[in-house]
């Protein structure tokens, strides 16, 4: 591979959102929060969630990780602010299914296409998916749990 | 300088003639696990396309091959560390199973609650765990000797840290992590002195130096193969001979065994009490091939070599801005760590792949080492003998690049 191929992983946007990672803090009022970890390579955030009923009226993270976890985590509390449960749990299986290699239509993806690259790079898929596994068990609980994405 | 003729050398590593990514393998994760050569390939092919059969028993031709080879190899080791005896060279998967093996065996049955083991912050997880179990397991307590910021150990409280409550000192040869080379024959003398035993965890230290463990006076050495140029899944245990004589076995099975009978077993002397089951006979075959191997390039000019390469490499990549080295103590091996300002070492270790240049990044099974210096991951290059100048050029060249895509 060469050097076009990283630039497919680490595009603008990506390295945009890893020098200032949208929606990162401590969300006080948050009534859903997990934690996730990659003990690998010792990526860990915080996903915080505050549902008003099933809108997702507000989402932030804290952590630290490498660019693409980062990215992927600033990206995601942009696509899913004002979301419903619903619609937020059919973009978890979109992105999941787009960093696995299997066939989506990407226009739905929106921003979070650029995500994409990734799947060229079996070791990073990892990386690009522990915030969206860390919302997926924010979502599922009220109490404070944690996923490993190792 | 060096005295190697590497192109000779590489030539005996099929597996460095390899393009990855476009780009020519560069091989630096060598502290990970390192390469073979073909002398060990062939041994242990050879071994199955000749030679296999189980040891120890049957009278028949191919099993007395493979028991004189399997032991041939044992008499390697014993000569590799400069071991007194061949009985006191026990044949492991690898270190982590030399370490669990003498915590259990040797001791698990003297320790009370409130007793002290005295292991170091620099230590791998194979000689932090293993200890953290038997706490649990008796109620004693670990105690660390402390490291300071150039990745050495502090030894300004060491002697309070040797207790009278001390049953063993634990401690790495050589830091996984960092490429400290600890002082650890004065380490041992100090703890003899109050009747301390010592483990020496040399996994670290074996592909790179030469290892006597009579000199060193440890009571226990141990070491993997595949980090020395040997298949993985073998390593070896030394032990004082009088201190294996009077351990209870680890495992029980066949060939640790002299006698069974429902009523009563007797054990089997030494090395075989310690290695219940079939072995790792073509590993250990191998590890031999490993030994016979690097003696004949002579480990002294392999270490001066790799000398030359780790301070070339220091030097340029502090030359660098933006880059800090992790770990800068006076003595080191084979390793150096980095961080690149601003780009977390996951990023640096898939844009190195991308040159071909292949290294780790992560807490290198070092947590506490990683948390003492407050960084979740380090990218690390560690060299073997094989490894080139132009190499280390490869890694400078990544570190470019990464800060290139970053900037």
């Amino acid at each position: 591979m060469s050097n076009a191929d990283l630039r497919d992983l680490y595009q603008e946007v990506i390295m945009d959102h890893n020098k200032k990672p949208r929606n990162f803090r401590e969300m006080t009022d948050a009534n859903h929060l997990a934690h996730g970890n990659n003990p690998l390579c010792g990526d860990a955030l915080v996903v915080f969630l505050k549902l008003n009923g099933d809108v997702i009226e507000d989402v932030s993270f804290q952590g630290s990780g490498c660019a693409i976890s980062v990215s992927s985590a600033s990206m995601m509390t942009e696509a899913l602010k004002g979301k419903t449960l619903a619609e937020a749990e059919t973009l978890y299986q979109l992105v999941h299914k787009q960093m696995t290699g299997e066939e989506i239509d990407s226009s739905s993806l929106g921003k979070l296409a650029v995500l994409s690259g990734v799947k060229e790079f079996p070791a990073r898929v990892k990386c690009a998916t522990l915030s969206w596994h860390t919302l997926h068990a924010a979502m599922d609980s009220e109490h404070d749990i944690s996923v490993s994405t190792e | 300088m060096s005295e190697l003729d590497l192109s000779a050398i590489r030539k005996d590593f099929p597996i460095l003639h390899q393009q990855v990514n476009g780009h020519p393998l560069v091989y630096l994760d060598n502290a990970a696990s390192s390469q073979k050569p073909n002398q060990v390939i062939d041994a242990v092919s050879d071994y199955y396309r000749q030679d296999n059969a189980n040891v120890h028993r049957g009278v028949h031709r191919l099993s007395q091959r493979a028991t004189d080879s399997y032991e041939g190899a044992r008499d390697k080791v014993r000569g590799f560390l400069n071991a007194q005896s061949d009985k006191e060279i026990i044949f492991v998967r690898g270190a982590t199973e030399a370490v669990n093996l003498v915590a259990q065996s040797f001791v698990r049955p003297q320790l009370q609650a409130g007793d002290e083991i005295l292991i170091s912050h620099m230590e791998h997880h194979a000689n932090i765990v293993p200890w953290q179990i038997l706490c649990e397991q008796t109620g004693a307590k670990l105690n660390v000797i402390p490291m300071t910021m150039a990745g050495e150990l502090d030894l300004s409280t060491f002697d309070e840290l040797l207790t009278s409550k001390t049953k063993i000192m634990a401690i790495g040869h050589v830091s996984n992590a960092l490429g400290t080379i600890n002082p650890i024959k004065e380490m041992i003398a100090k703890a003899h002195a109050k009747n301390i035993p010592v483990l020496v965890d040399g996994a670290q230290a074996v592909p790179h130096m030469i290892v006597d463990v009579q000199d060193l006076d440890c009571d226990f050495y141990v070491f993997s193969g595949h980090k020395m140029f040997a298949p993985t899944g073998i390593g070896a245990l030394y032990g004082k001979q009088a201190l294996l004589e009077a351990m209870p076995p680890w495992q029980g099975g066949g060939d640790m065994i002299l006698s069974v009978s429902f009523a009563h077993t007797q054990y089997n002397e030494l090395p075989y009490k310690f290695e219940a089951g079939t072995p790792n006979i073509s590993g250990a075959i191998g590890l031999g091939a490993a030994i016979d191997y690097m003696n004949g390039l002579g480990i002294a000019n392999l270490a001066a070599h790799e000398h030359a390469l780790l301070v070339a490499a220091t030097e340029k990549v502090s030359a660098l801005s933006g880059v800090r080295i992790i770990g800068t103590a006076a003595q080191k091996a084979s390793v150096l760590s980095f961080m690149i300002e601003g780009v977390h070492p996951h990023d640096v270790g898939t844009i190195f792949d991308q040159q071909g240049v292949a290294i780790r990044t992560g807490h290198h099974c070092a947590q506490p080492v990683m948390q003492f210096f407050g960084i979740p991951a380090t990218a690390r290059a560690s060299f073997a003998f094989y490894n080139t100048f132009e190499e280390i050029d490869a890694l400078v060249g990544g570190i470019k690049k990464v800060q290139e895509l970053f900037a």
